[in-house]
């Protein structure tokens, strides 16, 4: 394929992919971390059940006294894995 | 600029499975603005459900590298992965929301304009930091000669020149890969 690369096709190009929001690219970096942090709460309301009651009874508070700061979708996530969609959440 | 940039898309998978960070981090980097051109140039999502489409990409990415058969293919498996989850979203919406006619026209045309721009990045990767600053603050993020020149300490006269030769060694670049050898590239 011979194509011509002038300049106004490669400004066209080069504007198609803008950054994207420093926030979600972060997010996204972080992901592992979260996750980590997710599998450590799950396994933790596993063994501990009076931990689970109390993710039940308010899960951002708990989280909160045991030390977790989890984001509204890893909160959301948790819910899942905990099955907790639909309680008090 | 990361040790990673130059790794091959096969070799950051890799690594990423070994959960080597860095690595992550640099996927996540080279991928982000593709993923964006994709849900809101290709397929034109507000903000919020761009942003849900982002993250639930690149969660499902990170949860099922495991499963990629070809590690060098990651990039058309996030750009199918990014597609329908897109369309799950605009579905998702239209039942939440009916609108009384569909805006959205799924067209050839800023889909391959995204593949085309994909490339010229990747040849912008290969031009030093310096070039890739400039390209990237006057065309991708509109900055103007003044303020190019001002944070970048250059004298605002200079810069129309450095970005015709930053665009010449482009140009040449491109014209030198002559035809798609890398194994990013379909």
């Amino acid at each position: 394929m011979s194509r011509i690369y002038d300049e106004e096709w490669l400004g066209q190009r080069l504007r198609v992919l803008r950054r994207a929001p420093q926030g979600w690219v972060r997010a996204a970096q972080e992901l592992p971390a979260a996750r980590r942090s997710l599998d450590e709460i799950v396994a933790r309301a596993e063994a501990d059940l009076e931990f689970r009651a109390a993710l039940i009874a308010d899960l951002e508070n708990a989280l909160t006294q045991a030390g977790f700061e989890p984001g509204p979708r890893a909160l959301d996530e948790l819910r899942k894995r905990l099955e907790l969609r639909g309680g008090q959440a | 600029m990361s040790s990673l940039d130059a790794a091959t898309d096969a070799e950051l998978v890799r690594r990423c499975r070994e959960g080597d960070a860095e690595a992550w981090n640099a996927l996540v980097e080279r991928f982000s603005r593709y993923v964006y051109a994709i849900c809101v140039k290709g397929f034109r999502l507000r903000d919020e459900d761009a942003e849900d489409v982002f993250q639930d990409v690149f969660t499902r990415v990170y949860t099922h590298l495991d499963k990629l058969r070809d590690d060098a293919a990651v990039r058309p498996w996030i750009a199918q992965l990014t597609r329908r989850l897109c369309l799950d979203s605009i579905a998702r919406g239209s039942r939440e929301q009916p609108a009384p006619e569909q805006d959205f026209e799924e067209t050839g045309d800023d889909f391959a304009e995204i593949e085309e721009a994909f490339a010229v990045r990747e040849a912008v990767t290969t031009l030093g930091e310096a070039c890739q600053e400039i390209l990237d603050r006057f065309f991708a993020q509109d900055q103007s000669y003044r303020t190019i020149s001002a944070e970048l300490d250059l004298p605002a006269g200079t810069i129309a020149s450095r970005i015709a030769r930053c665009l010449r060694k482009l140009r040449e670049e491109l014209e030198g890969r002559s035809e798609p050898s890398g194994e990013s590239r379909e």
